[in-house]
């Protein structure tokens, strides 16, 4: 029998009381799991708790452990050991883990952390004075008494921290403190805390755990309180006096002392992957949107981005295509920045990892670790080809699976079988490039010391968790990591299209692109401007914000951070690490290679505007969990929420002003319904504030809406359009409604322009908004007093049809991949004119198909010259393209074109 | 959400493993709790596991990780404890039925020694009762799944 006990498991005390009381002594293992070989049959359940039986059962249940210790004693468990053994793994651990980590983690006071706890003890108490007896299930100490005195033991320590009205439980307590196993056990508490404080602040935090978030925004409508209304009063009162003073904008944009200094960056996307939706709302759009909010508040923000240029895969593309790594870059890098300026994507710069700055920032931090010791060095077997002269990238070898026997495995992984693959072990590797044999030969390479910096990692994790917003994902994955232990990173590759290692013995060698890539986002900051130390070495006055993917997580927590912490140069370290989770496509994946799903390129060829693709990406938004990307949807949210909901109230806003008072802002006469209004529309936008803050974009995207939402309905229910007909009073209504709607319609220019910039701006061109009354105030104010002369007032958003959408559907159901090399195999198409789905075309082109391959075949029958029958099943296959097109599926690609 | 047990003696109980193996031992069926010590407590471990983590709320996410432990633990045994069949079975084939029924084709292949134990047990006479039968294809159709 083997009992391990890892450093920090929470349930170690019970489980050694119990051990302690069995009848043969069990020695227990402290120091994890690690030590013994690890049974593989047991949960991977951190951190490892569990009692390995003689007959190889395993047990990782604390309270089936203690059970198992008493059963050896002949004690059998009865219905009431039973129960508190339930109530104990249901009720009680759940209580505690949240009590510890108030306690332990976020630092509270002794009775603060009791308090979680109040409901249970009083439970206990009531138990032992009802049954009269002296321990949890009669006068002895049972399984029950150990289990549950091991879980409160961590909490409580003293039975004098017990509230003093708890008599009955104190004493009890006392009693099993000082019962001998419990007593050793106990022995060990003050270093098994320590350990559990790690361990607790490794983990997400238990559900219990009170959270400090903003007011549930899907709670029913709060009531309207007569300080909420005062409150909206005073603001409206203060008209543009409320807002921030505009900014004037200043280049470069460099930290200034005393203001908030905000650097955010989204992630790099790779160079020559054309962004599909996802990528662009995980980090660009999202980066962008919450840019725009700063900039909008009066914040001295910087936002950069740019593509990540080196790597395995640029050369290999490069390769295929025929160009150097530099001029596919080159490319695919305009192709980058004219997508992103499509989306309206406000970068203060977006650059590429390609300059010479990157090779000098990259190359100083690498020899500050290195003169710190943060380097190793170690020998990888890896395949070279010695005809063309090069290590061989997994990517570059193909050869027999080890595992399947499939003889065109690649060196990452088998396509048949679906295994991982190290490279090596393929049998009969070739070069993919030359078909000549690779061998394998050692290299050195450097390895990054991670486990050398975990201390240093932790200690300045604790603090941006305490301080900063990391996303619950982001918290999540860095915990994971930190669990599992850090390992060496490999930092170099024998590639050419990199940064340089400038050191002996590696000068043939790159850095890996996850040491490389982050560092872009500094040497990008310094094409920008050559005072780029002034955002990235000063951590005291700048608040740095990081946009991801969840996929890129670990490199931006735990990776980059060790390299930074590790040149010990004051680096400006991430203080909020946003990241979201995935976006799908219908049901499915975005996926370049099988041309399913929009892709950055191709939006704009769909005839719906930027701002409505930005305006649907942000409301889906994967905000705490994976949502999907459908055309009904975008349909159905661009018809009910920017069209009948939001143009509507802005546009009839307008349009009364116009209509009914030649386009003067009427004056305004305010009654307790039209406070009742503004009050209504502050509170939603000190929610939005408060969400926008927390960078939770997508949920402070509906307290816009339902802005506007409360504003249709407050000019439904004066019905302005009745009342100007009316006699002077109702007159006099009719003008203070629509001067109050025409506000809110100012008020939410303002609140969309961090969503879709461009209607933004056709909002304050209709309305004429003065720039210095265009701002975002604490609450709705009036900036468009009356006397205000607005403009022409036009409708800002356009229907979409189904068929329309159907039609879109269609074509990027899985159809459109071949359709995007610009201009290559120039395809006399003489009918693709004819929208797709076209059930006459489709027919048309059948029926030619048909024809078409019947002579093919009469032809090859009788055997005539070859040349002729290619021409004609050239034609054949042509005209099987063109009805693979108008059915709206992927065209068969003779083969030998394909494109990887 | 608890069920209480209203006993005619007693305070009554509290908590699904309590009142089902309380009732095991009504029924004079002690054998389902298991024989020796080591199976005692196997039985209470995976009891305890079904009342802790396999619960109607779970997310999906924690519906993975209770498949993913499963499968693993049943890759090597017929029952959850081993060679005999126990209340850890029945209560578990309980708690997981809402979730092998939204299973699909492929994730039950996925976590494969879930479904033959799930299949097995739904089949072991009388524990079914009123849920309906989860189908499962004998022939295996994503033999490329990793």
């Amino acid at each position: 029998m083997r009992l391990r006990v890892p450093p920090g498991a929470p349930a170690a005390l019970k489980v050694l009381a119990a051990a302690g009381a069995a009848p043969e002594p069990v020695r227990p293992h402290l120091g994890g799991p690690e030590e013994g070989p690890r049974s593989l049959r047991s949960p991977p359940r951190a951190p490892g708790l569990e009692l390995e039986l003689d007959n190889g059962t395993v047990l990782f249940s604390a309270n089936a452990i203690c059970q198992y210790f008493y059963l050896c004693r002949g004690e059998e468990p009865t219905d009431l050991t039973t129960q508190w053994l339930e109530w104990e793994a249901t009720e009680l651990q759940p209580a505690v883990a949240a009590a510890l980590y108030l306690r332990l983690v976020q630092g509270r006071a002794g009775p603060e952390a009791i308090a979680v706890l109040q409901h249970l003890l009083a439970h206990l108490e009531q138990h032992l004075t009802r049954s009269g007896t002296t321990h949890l299930a009669g006068d002895s100490v049972s399984v029950a008494d150990v289990v549950v005195w091991g879980s409160l033991f961590p909490v409580l320590q003293d039975e004098t921290s017990l509230p003093s009205e708890l008599q009955v439980l104190r004493s009890w307590f006392r009693a099993m403190s000082q019962w001998e196993p419990c007593r050793d056990a106990a022995a060990l508490l003050p270093e098994a805390l320590r350990e559990l404080r790690t361990h607790l602040a490794q983990h997400p935090p238990p559900l219990l755990a009170p959270r400090h978030e903003p007011q549930d925004e899907e709670s029913p409508e709060r009531m309207l309180t007569d300080d909420d209304i005062a409150a909206a009063v005073d603001i409206w009162a203060r008209g543009p006096a409320a807002l921030p003073p505009p900014r004037q904008p200043r280049t470069p944009v460099l930290p200034v002392e005393g203001e908030r200094n905000v650097l955010i960056t989204s992630a790099l996307p790779y160079v020559n992957n054309v962004p599909h939706l996802g990528n662009i709302i995980g980090c660009v759009l999202s980066a962008d949107t919450f840019a725009r909010y700063c900039r909008l508040r009066g914040w001295n923000t910087l936002f950069v981005c740019g593509t990540d240029e080196y790597g395995t895969a640029t050369e290999t593309r490069a390769l295929e295509e025929g160009l150097s790594p530099q001029e596919l870059c080159d490319r695919y890098h305009a192709l980058h920045a004219d997508i992103y300026s499509w989306f309206l994507i406000s970068f203060d710069h977006f650059g590429r990892t390609t300059t010479p700055q990157q090779t000098r920032i990259a190359q100083d931090i690498f020899q500050r670790l290195l003169a710190r010791g943060f380097l190793l060095q170690d020998t990888l077997e890896q395949l070279r080809c010695e005809s063309c002269r090069r290590y061989l990238a997994d990517r570059f070898v193909e050869g027999t699976c080890p595992f399947c026997g499939y003889a065109e495995a690649r060196g990452d992984q088998c396509e048949k079988c679906g295994k991982l693959i190290n490279a090596v072990e393929l049998k009969n590797p070739q070069c993919k490039l030359c078909r000549g044999t690779p061998v394998v030969t050692p290299t050195q390479h450097l390895f990054l010391d991670l486990p050398k910096l975990e201390g240093r990692l932790e200690a300045w994790l604790e603090r941006s968790w305490a301080a900063g917003d990391w996303t619950a994902n982001a918290r999540h994955i860095t915990r994971t990591w930190l669990r599992d232990g850090l390992k060496p990173r490999c930092i170099t590759r024998d590639l050419t299209w990199g940064t340089p290692v400038p050191l002996d013995g590696f000068r043939d060698k790159v850095f890996y692109v996850w040491f490389d890539a982050p560092i872009g986002y500094l040497s990008i900051t310094a094409n920008y401007t050559d005072q780029w130390e002034r955002w990235w070495k000063n951590p005291q006055q700048v608040e740095l914000y990081n946009f991801m993917a969840k996929d890129n997580v670990p490199f931006h927590s735990v990776v980059f951070p060790c390299s930074l912490l590790g040149a010990e140069d004051n680096y400006t370290l991430v203080n909020h690490l946003i990241a979201t989770e995935y976006l799908n496509y219908e049901d499915g994946k975005f996926s370049k290679s099988r041309g399913v799903g929009v892709f950055g390129d191709m939006a704009k060829d769909t005839g719906i505007p930027a701002d409505v693709w930005r305006f649907y990406l942000l409301y889906l938004r994967p905000e705490g969990q994976d949502s999907a990307f459908s055309w009904a949807d975008l349909l159905l949210k661009n018809n009910s929420e920017l069209l009948n909901n939001l143009g509507n109230f802005i546009n009839r806003a307008g349009m009364f002003v116009c209509k009914f008072f030649a386009g003067v802002v009427p004056d305004m006469v305010l009654t307790a319904e039209d406070q009742r209004l503004l009050a209504r529309v502050t509170l939603e936008m000190r929610q939005y504030h408060q969400l926008m803050e927390k960078v939770r974009i997508r949920d402070a995207l509906r307290c816009v809406l339902s802005i506007s939402r409360h504003g249709n309905q407050y000019i439904q229910v004066n019905e302005p359009w009745k009342r100007i007909k009316g006699d002077e009073k109702d007159r006099q209504r009719a003008g203070t409604v629509t001067g109050v709607a025409v506000n809110v319609a100012a008020a939410l220019a303002a609140l969309l322009q961090p969503f879709v910039p461009g209607v933004s701006a056709a909002i304050q061109g209709q309305l004429r908004i003065p720039p210095e009354r265009f701002g975002l105030g604490p609450g709705l104010t009036c900036t468009l007093p009356a006397g205000h002369r607005v403009g022409t007032v036009s409708p800002l958003f356009q229907k979409l049809e189904p068929e329309q959408v159907e039609a879109l559907r269609q074509r990027f159901g899985g159809g459109q991949a071949k359709q995007t090399p610009p201009a290559s195999a120039p395809t006399p198409a003489p009918n693709t004119a004819a929208a797709p789905g076209d059930p006459k075309l489709i027919q048309e082109l059948t029926e030619q198909v048909a024809k078409q391959g019947n002579l093919v075949r009469q032809l090859k029958a009788a055997q005539v010259e070859k040349a002729q029958v290619d021409t004609q099943v050239a034609k054949l296959l042509e005209l099987k393209q063109q009805l693979a097109l108008a059915e709206g599926r992927s065209p068969e690609v003779p083969k030998g074109k394909r494109k990887k | 959400q608890v069920p209480v047990l209203q006993t005619n003696n007693g305070p009554g109980l509290t908590g699904l493993m309590t009142i089902a193996a309380h009732l095991v031992r009504q029924a004079r069926k002690e054998q389902l709790l298991g024989s020796s010590a080591e199976e005692k407590a196997v039985v209470q471990q995976w009891l305890e596991y079904r009342v802790t983590r396999v619960n109607g709320g779970s997310s999906k996410e924690d519906t993975r990780t209770v498949l993913k432990d499963l499968n693993m633990h049943l890759e090597d045994k017929v029952y959850l404890a081993g060679n005999i069949f126990t209340l850890a079975d029945i209560l578990m084939y309980y708690g997981l039925h809402h979730i092998m029924v939204d299973l699909t084709v492929q994730e039950k292949e996925k976590y494969l020694n879930v479904s033959r134990w799930f299949n097995h047990i739904q089949h072991y006479p009388g524990v079914r009762q009123h849920l309906s039968d989860v189908i499962f294809i004998k022939n295996r159709l994503y033999t490329n799944a990793h």
